[in-house]
């Protein structure tokens, strides 16, 4: 399949089941909710390193949060439901909790759920209030700004992680535009993240190692320095530059549709000779995204 | 279309109808809801001796009359809804778990009195007491909401321990009395005494109030949890404004004479 000039592979993306929650962040400016937000999902790009992957779904108007003050919504990923307490904990109370005028709310409405503000609302010392609206109880943690209002918990649901797409171009540049027109088309589509910085990551893995006690390393197969010597090489001879795009999602529908307006856009940009997908042979994910079907189904 | 029951006779002399509660008109003919027992003075009557009972359930039940004189209407219900087409007697909605009650009138003394969950709105004016413990009791209101779009007596919320009552008008004197926690908001001006022993909780006002000597001045700031609460507050029909919204309140620490946990927020200027 072509779109323009590009070569659409006929593969699949390879995607797992993973446990997400959002965090929504308000703050008396949007500046200062996005501080938090920056802060909050620094040094989670992979589950292999970070513990959790994260990233900012959207900005929000007052009119979109709790407290009518402008917010960040942001979505985190783990590969188990209980770790989510813990990775929230952490990031919340280090990196939400610190940052001036900000409030920090649950943004999912699912049943099962992980203390966060319960376990912070300790850092008040005896003097932290708590206050139940609907049946909903936040925190009040006195800091020396003023206060800062937290959910008791927060939703935990199943959701999708490792979607990707593989741009190729002729070099660093010209691929560099059109991964970066993919970004920004994904980055349109609701409960979707890219958890890598800027959206992208040049360093895609294999799930295997040459040296014992690593489980990952270097794609091989897509380094285009190694087209010559590297036995599984997929990268074409006129290729010199190849980047991905890590996707997580809170559902598959969500996932596709980002696979898709990143395609449309990396295509439209005229960047890329090809684009591909990453997986494992269909042998260790629960979901096949596959790009032609993808593409086929919402055109 | 919902089960009616209209006042057919007026008696100054009160009538105890804790049966008028969708718990106990569930599932009954019309004959059955007549059947059911009221205490009228110190004689037993049964409900049809006093209302008409018309319509079909479709878990709503509507009161049509002055019940001024009608006590105990909703009391203890735990779930579905009761409009009041009307004014309404003492202690409405008292010890409710849920559901929903709707006085498009007034309400007489105790309404929601020691509930502990779904929701009172009185569209008029309230009696003494909303919300509080009964005499002798240690909690009164222990969750759901009770708001009163028109002023309220004294004693709102004594002892109330979690929960919301918001008073779109005045409160009386000894507003939050003895509170262990919630939130009370009163959009109009605090009675004498409010917060007096209270041990947690909050009490919201937006007008100054005479604060007793056992509290203390913290400072004036921006609560961050008050615009939520005053958002649902708006949504359920209560003035609020852009002001209160966006004010910065006074905040008041206490009862040192007891906990000292509890807190008095007063809205500081309100902008014309």
């Amino acid at each position: 399949m072509h779109i323009h000039n590009t070569e659409i592979i006929d593969t699949f993306a390879e995607a797992f089941k993973m446990w997400a929650s959002r965090v929504i962040i308000t703050a008396a400016t949007p500046q200062w909710a996005m501080n938090a937000a920056q802060s909050m999902t620094g040094f989670a790009t992979s589950i292999i390193g970070c513990k959790c992957e994260a990233g900012i779904e959207a900005e929000l108007s007052p009119d979109q949060t709790l407290d009518g003050r402008p917010g960040v919504s942001v979505l985190f990923f783990t590969v188990k439901a209980e770790d989510m307490g813990k990775r929230l904990l952490e990031r919340v109370g280090q990196c939400v909790l610190t940052c001036p005028t900000t409030a920090c709310f649950n943004g999912l409405d699912v049943e099962q759920t992980v203390i966060v503000g319960g376990q912070l609302r300790f850092f008040g010392d005896g003097y932290q209030i708590s206050k139940v609206l609907a049946g909903r109880r936040f925190w009040r943690i006195p800091v020396m700004e003023g206060e800062f209002l937290v959910d008791e918990r927060f939703g935990v649901q199943p959701a999708i992680g490792g979607g990707n797409i593989l741009i190729l171009g002729r070099d660093m540049p010209t691929t560099l535009q059109a991964t970066e027109a993919a970004v920004a088309a994904m980055r349109t589509v609701p409960g979707v993240i890219l958890p890598f910085p800027g959206g992208v990551v040049r360093s895609g893995s294999k799930t295997r190692s040459r040296y014992k006690g690593l489980f990952a390393s270097t794609n091989d197969a897509y380094c285009p320095t190694l087209r010559g010597i590297a036995p599984e090489t997929q990268v074409p001879p006129e290729a010199g530059c190849v980047l991905e795009i890590v996707i997580d999602g809170l559902d598959l529908p969500a996932v596709e549709e980002a696979t898709r307006r990143g395609i449309l856009a990396a295509a439209e940009n005229g960047g890329a000779l090809q684009i591909s997908a990453g997986n494992y042979g269909g042998t260790l994910g629960q979901y096949q995204i596959k790009l032609h079907e993808v593409l086929n189904s919402n055109q | 279309m919902s089960i009616t029951l209209t006042l057919q006779t007026t008696s100054t002399v009160p009538l105890e109808a804790e049966v008028i509660s969708p718990d106990r008109l569930a599932g009954l003919n019309h004959a059955e809801i007549a059947a059911l027992p009221v205490q009228h003075g110190n004689q037993k009557a049964a409900l049809g001796d006093f209302f008409r009972v018309t319509g079909s359930s479709n878990g709503e039940i509507r009161l049509e009359g002055d019940l001024s004189r009608v006590k105990l209407v909703g009391a203890g219900m735990s779930h579905g809804r009761m409009v009041i087409a009307g004014n309404v007697g003492m202690h409405v909605g008292a010890g409710m778990r849920g559901g929903e009650i709707v006085v498009e009138g007034d309400a007489g003394d105790w309404a929601g009195a020691e509930m502990s969950g779904g929701r009172l709105l009185v569209k008029g004016n309230a009696g003494h007491l909303v919300g509080s413990a009964y005499r002798g009791g240690t909690v009164g209101m222990q969750g759901g909401e009770i708001i009163v779009q028109g002023n309220a007596g004294n004693e709102v919320g004594a002892a109330m321990r979690r929960g919301l009552i918001a008073v779109g008008g005045n409160s009386g004197d000894f507003t939050g009395v003895n509170m262990l926690a919630g939130t009370i908001v009163v959009l109009g001006e605090l009675g004498w005494r409010s917060g007096a022993g209270m041990k947690r909780g909050s009490i919201i006002s937006m007008h100054p109030a005479e604060i007793l000597p056992t509290f203390t001045f913290a400072c004036t700031y921006q609560p961050t949890f008050l615009p939520i609460f005053l958002r649902r507050l708006r949504d359920q029909g209560l003035p609020i404004s852009e002001a209160h919204l966006k004010g910065y309140y006074r905040r008041w620490s206490g009862d040192s004479v007891e906990l000292n946990r509890g807190e008095i927020l007063l809205l500081e200027t309100i902008s014309n």
